[in-house]
């Protein structure tokens, strides 16, 4: 420890910072870390309410006139702050949720309110910038697609890192820590029309997840460049069926032009391969709804990209949602904006889509019809929303999402699974 | 902060597959509300938890606290692994409301001894033991 952070500790910039610097040491010995390292960016997740106990928190860490000490992103809250009239839960839990949020922005956090602040282009870290990220989603994306380094820093320990501006050298921080020690490869029974669908990511994410658990994987045979939506995707699944930080996808992460960069030339653990029933098998696992009722078709999960939003309207082409589904897509406020100037909003909204900022449809109470059957894109959504919101799920492709909500039901299209 | 100072005891749970508290776990009734985890249903308040590992979401920790506040929390948490979500959720939780919920890393081997749905105590340091008595589920004693 620095002298500077002794003076933190011994509560020279306050109680609340004394506090967060006792979290910061507390992490330090949990992870085996000599030393501690500045950060240049935090993205904090805290501001989620998950009960009395998160304002308890932020109210002994505001003590003293607590301020963060590094360029802070908010992760998503209880409920959307410029469209309030979409929550549909009750009022104490909102006003709550309200509360929380701003009392984050008071520290000095900018408000972002998104689950993708790697959307932000004045948000991004550069390849190797040492960082404090929370939201799992956001944390395997910023080690795996920007190459710059986290470690999962859940709630409390992303915004003491970034009032401190101090982390614990240790884990992925650590350029040995980041290599893969397991490579996985799809099986040759993987058909290419597969290979090259957007509804490979989010399935091959989860099996990432059980697979490699909280080890870092290389992911070998995929086309070159894969976009950052569909990486997204990948790391948003993963990080929820396991507790993937990072992941390399050879040709499309920065850190893995090929698997022996990957595995920085040294021999795997395991290599494994991926068939085509194994992913299959887990698409359906996401899916615990039958048949072709539905109620609501959920995407933007994580939030939507410019590029995403897009998407969606292009799809659409002028169609309009079935007058008995309910359509919400989730994005940042910011990717709002942007889409609002470029006339995608309007275009989307005619089409009779919802669109809703700053939180997320299966942590706000926000889909009219919440026990569903809720179709989505998003094998996060999938994942979570059925013990979040008692919702049922039907997991498809953007493609099938899009037009069963125009036809008011379920449509497949098994073609990419090579038809079952 | 008076980490480290108390012991705990509770009947042992093994979770047959890791699991994130958010989303995994409701801190208003204790119990394990994840559909896909295969002990969905259970109840976690008051166990000595076992988990292979853990996994999922950051806010796990908030979840933890909540639980914690609520009287609803595990009275410890065993891993095969470190979790710095769970051991800073357990930190927090002990500094605003002074209850400890330790959060331990145990070897496959000790597991294998000491994880046959017996009543644990886990010292102050962190030793696991059978419990003397089986009849103080869940309370916590004094060192």
């Amino acid at each position: 420890m620095s002298s500077r952070d002794r003076e933190l500790l011994a509560g020279g910039d306050g109680a609340g910072t004394a506090f967060a610097m006792r979290l910061v040491v507390r992490a330090a010995r949990a992870t085996g870390a000599t030393h501690l390292i500045d950060i240049t960016g935090a993205h904090v997740d805290s501001c989620l309410y998950h009960g009395k106990a998160t304002l308890d928190f932020v109210d002994r860490l505001a003590d003293g006139g607590t301020r963060v000490r590094v360029p802070t992103t908010l992760n998503v809250g209880a409920l959307d702050l410029m469209h309030p009239e979409l929550y549909r839960g009750d009022r104490r839990t909102a006003t709550a949720g309200r509360k929380l949020m701003n009392r984050y922005r008071a520290l000095g956090a900018r408000p972002t309110y998104t689950c993708a602040p790697y959307q932000l282009a004045d948000a991004r870290p550069a390849l190797g910038e040492q960082v404090a990220w929370g939201e799992s989603n956001a944390i395997a994306f910023c080690n795996s697609v920007l190459g710059a380094r986290t470690n999962r820093y859940g709630d409390f320990l992303d915004v003491a890192a970034a009032v401190t501006g101090r982390v614990p050298d240790a884990g992925l921080h650590r350029t040995e820590n980041r290599r893969a020690t397991l490579v996985l490869r799809l099986a040759d029974d993987v058909p290419t029309a597969l290979r090259d669908s957007d509804v490979l990511f989010p399935v091959l994410g989860i099996v990432l997840g059980r697979r490699a658990g909280s080890s870092v994987a290389v992911i070998d045979g995929l086309a070159r460049d894969q976009s950052e939506d569909r990486l997204k995707a990948l790391g948003a699944a993963a990080a929820s069926s396991g507790a993937v930080a990072m992941f390399h996808v050879t040709g499309s992460t920065p850190e893995a032009a090929s698997v022996d960069d990957a595995l920085q030339r040294r021999p795997p653990l395991a290599v494994e391969l991926i068939s085509l029933a194994e992913l299959r098998a887990a698409r359906d696992e996401l899916s615990t709804a039958v048949g072709e009722r539905l109620a609501a078709v959920a995407l933007g999960t994580p939030h939507a990209s410019l590029a995403e939003l897009e998407r969606y309207a292009v799809m659409l082409g002028g169609r309009r949602i079935h007058d008995d589904v309910e359509c919400l897509i989730s994005t940042g406020r910011d990717v709002l904006a942007a889409a609002s100037e470029r006339g995608i909003t309007e275009r989307l909204r005619e089409a009779g889509v919802e669109l809703l900022v700053d939180t997320c449809s299966y942590v706000a109470p926000t889909l009219r019809a919440s026990s569903g059957p809720v179709m989505t894109d998003s094998g996060k959504w999938a994942y979570y929303a059925p013990g979040n919101i008692g919702a049922a799920v039907v997991f498809g492709s953007t493609a099938e999402c899009i037009r069963s909500a125009v036809a008011g039901r379920v449509v497949r299209d098994q073609a990419p699974w090579g038809g079952a | 902060m008076g980490w480290g100072v108390t012991a705990v005891t509770g009947r042992v749970l093994v979770l047959d597959e890791p699991l994130s508290l958010w989303g995994g776990m409701d801190p208003a009734t204790g119990r394990l509300i994840d559909p896909h985890h295969p002990q969905h249903g259970a109840l976690l308040a008051g166990r000595v938890v076992f988990m292979p590992s853990a996994k999922g979401s950051s806010s796990s920790a908030s979840v933890l606290a909540e639980a914690v506040r609520a009287g609803t929390a595990p009275a410890a948490f065993l891993l095969s692994e470190p979790d710095l979500i769970l051991e800073i959720g357990s930190a927090v939780a002990e500094e605003l409301y002074g209850i400890r919920v330790p959060v331990h890393v145990i070897s496959p081997q000790r597991a294998s001894v000491i994880l046959d749905g017996s009543e644990l105590r886990i010292g102050p340091r962190g030793g696991v033991t059978r419990a003397p008595r089986a009849s103080d589920t869940g309370s916590r004693g004094t060192p």
